[in-house]
């Protein structure tokens, strides 16, 4: 960290810059070398991609009254299982998540950052950001990362949570994608990223019904992400043995919560339990 | 072109702490008090959205008298340094005397400094702990120095009549009710004549509180402050 304080023992003038609200744009200013993506990683074309753990499947899906993110608990690093217990999903501020696959160790600093970034535009401007504006924000970071990514150190971040702006709680759940390049997509109904993210895909573009509630949306994510463990070897499903469970989080108008390990626990083993029968899943109607 | 005139150092810091005090003097005061279960901040403050109490970290916050535009300046710096310190270590590692060390340093600097005005603001960084024991309240004045406070602080116009008021009224471990009568009690009462009707329109009310997780700071706002306001008016 740069010195916080000049050579007459104030606070830097980057501290007392008048209307610069974001942290990321302060750090911009005062110690640029703490941003991510902004580091020197030298001429690393023609040498193999850097062997480091890597986060698997996110996914997230809407239900009336909000939305709830889930991950599995696996990081891989080529064929080694790097992590059986990394989280992957994560609190973003009061309303909003954010779940990670892609390249862990840069993926979590820049949830680190978003985080931060988050309170301290609602401490300096005493409001929240709009979730779009929060969503955009999470663009940039990404877009900052971008020169990383193109040397193989890319993260994809699946970014969801209750919009207070929205007047019908059927439809404030909303959930935003993003590619390498920071591109934003809003995503409807319910959405997956990262390795195992098309299997899941399938299975959720199966299972979601309009009428979901919470409990059937957290149901979904769970049924998905084993299906994504069954057919990519990256990511990891539940482990009863262990009792290692996926990181399931709900956002509602009451704000963030995580779902407790004995009420997900319930929910994981009621699912291994169908499998026994029916290893393929719940069946769907074909009419 | 004739030569400037000789003015003593002494001088020159008289004039400067006048300066800053007489400005200080013009407003209106504030109250930061403990209570049971953290630290209430009251200023008499009709505005809405100019706040003189603002959230700076999960267990600090600040409040201020005196200019806004400076005692805002120092708002944002201090959480900017917060920010920046959680962000690099780790959220424990933030402390009340982080900031207010800034705050005495950049104070300081700009009062002896030469080339600026001195700020007119005096400050409060209080930093709420685990137990009463552990709360720790920071008064810093326009000139850089630190007083390290206990039970209670009052600055602004009336600081010295408040004060002497709530050396008499304050309780130790009083309810967040009984405190903020105390303190709205002692903002109303005037040195001379009737005290005045401060209504939750007049007032800007704040807590850290410290059984809440992580960020221990909430504004009393509306119905809320309505219902603590009349709670500590009964229970007298």
């Amino acid at each position: 960290m740069t010195g916080t304080t000049d050579g007459l023992g104030r606070l830097p003038s980057a501290f007392h810059q008048p209307g610069v609200n974001s942290f990321a744009d302060f750090l911009s200013m005062h110690a640029p070398e703490m941003l991510p993506g902004r580091r020197d990683l030298g001429h690393s074309s023609g040498h193999p991609p850097l062997e480091v753990p890597h986060g698997t499947t996110i996914v997230a899906v809407t239900f009336d009254g909000g939305v709830v993110m889930a991950g599995d608990r696996r990081a891989t690093m080529g064929n080694i299982i790097a992590q059986r217990d990394i989280e992957k999903v994560f609190q973003a501020d009061e309303h909003s998540c954010v779940g990670i696959a892609g390249t862990a160790g840069i993926a979590i600093e820049l949830v680190r950052l978003f985080q931060v970034e988050l309170e301290h535009y609602e401490k300096l401007q005493g409001t929240t950001l709009s979730l779009e504006g929060k969503a955009n924000r999470l663009s940039m970071m990404i877009r900052g990362n971008l020169p990383m990514a193109m040397q193989g150190l890319a993260v994809v971040p699946l970014f969801a949570g209750y919009d207070l702006l929205v007047p019908d709680p059927s439809k404030a759940g909303r959930i935003f994608s993003f590619d390498v390049t920071g591109g934003r997509y809003e995503e409807h109904s319910f959405h997956a990223v990262g390795s195992g993210s098309m299997f899941a895909r399938g299975a959720l573009k199966k299972f979601f019904r309009d009428d979901f509630r919470q409990d059937d949306a957290v149901r979904a994510c769970v049924e998905a992400l084993y299906d994504a463990a069954d057919d990519d070897s990256a990511t990891g499903g539940p482990d009863l043995t262990r009792r290692i469970f996926p990181v399931v989080v709900v956002c509602t108008v009451d704000g963030f919560r995580r779902i407790a390990d004995a009420t997900l626990g319930e929910v994981v083993q009621s699912v291994v339990d169908a499998r026994m029968t029916r290893p393929g899943g719940p069946a769907a109607p074909l009419n | 072109m004739s030569a400037p005139f000789y003015v003593s150092p002494e001088q020159l810091m008289k004039d400067r702490a006048d300066y800053a005090r007489k400005g200080i003097a013009r407003g209106r005061s504030n109250v930061v008090m403990q209570y049971a279960d953290g630290i209430l901040f009251v200023a008499e403050n009709p505005s809405k959205a100019l706040h003189k109490i603002s959230e700076v970290y999960d267990r600090i916050a600040f409040a201020a008298v005196g200019r806004y535009n400076e005692f805002e300046n120092l708002r944002v710096a201090g959480v900017r340094l917060a920010d920046l310190t959680g962000y690099t270590y780790d959220r424990r590692d933030v402390t009340g005397r982080t900031i207010a060390n800034a705050y005495a340093q950049t104070l300081g600097a700009i009062f002896s400094g030469a080339g600026e005005k001195p700020y007119e603001v005096e400050i409060v960084v209080a930093e709420v702990g685990d137990t009463a024991d552990g709360d720790t309240i920071y008064r810093l004045t326009y000139d850089g120095s630190v007083a390290d406070e206990h039970d209670f602080v009052a600055m602004g116009g009336q600081a010295d009549h408040i004060t002497g008021l709530l050396r008499d009224r304050y309780q130790a471990g009083a309810t967040l009710a009984a405190a903020l009568h105390i303190a709205v009690g002692a903002l109303a009462q005037p040195p001379d004549g009737e005290p005045r009707e401060l209504g939750a329109e007049q007032l800007e009310v704040a807590v850290l509180d410290r059984t809440r997780v992580r960020r221990a700071f909430r504004r009393l706002v509306g119905a809320q402050l309505d219902a603590v306001l009349a709670n500590g008016a009964v229970s007298e």
